[in-house]
């Protein structure tokens, strides 16, 4: 599934125009990105929470010419399905 | 952030748009990634990220306080991987 089913999704479910359906899209997806990005956590409740965490920078190897790299420190957001989510999922 | 302050935040910024109509399209949102999971489809949004369903094989392992052996159903655990804009927006363009 993409954007494009989750807009037509919108549209059949709620009865929102598509284009609208893809505004408001867009702008759920960019508030939940400018908030990972001020490295601040989202919890939606019957869905999951995005956590942002910080890695530190460590040392690694390219896999495929086994030349050592350093890996830099860094963001990343991890998700954890809700119970909700997990119990849909048996 | 919690849901309803994602809400509130979409509401702002959509004119004419309510809450409570925010509120309706903000859970058919996941609401549809909900169900597409549950078919086993992956989900890709683009600039965002990928959810995936992964299936786990049943496996013996063992309690490590008892040392008994358990067995260990085999389960779906769902995966959720970063899109590339993402993550260089959360690390300043530099998206190694």
């Amino acid at each position: 599934m993409t954007k494009a089913d989750i807009i037509m999704t919108l549209f059949e479910k709620v009865g929102l125009p598509k284009k609208e359906s893809e505004e408001v899209i867009e702008i759920i997806l960019s508030i939940m990105k400018q908030t990972f990005a001020e490295g601040e956590s989202i919890k939606v409740s019957g869905f999951g929470t995005f956590s942002v965490r910080q890695k530190r920078a460590r040392r690694g190897r390219n896999p495929k010419t086994g030349e050592d790299i350093e890996i830099t420190a860094r963001s990343v957001v991890s998700f954890r399905p809700s119970n909700y989510l997990k119990s849909r999922l048996e | 952030m919690t849901k309803s302050e994602l809400i509130t935040k979409v509401s702002e910024q959509v004119p004419g748009l309510s809450k409570v109509q925010t509120e309706i399209i903000v859970d058919a949102f996941f609401n549809s990634i909900t169900v597409a999971l549950q078919n086993d489809e992956k989900v890709e949004i683009r600039g965002f990220g990928n959810f995936k369903v992964k299936r786990r094989n049943s496996r013996t392992a063992r309690n490590p306080k008892t040392g008994e052996q358990v067995e260990v159903p085999r389960k779906k655990v769902l995966h959720f991987k970063v899109g590339k804009e993402l993550r260089e927006m959360m690390n300043n363009q530099k998206g190694v």
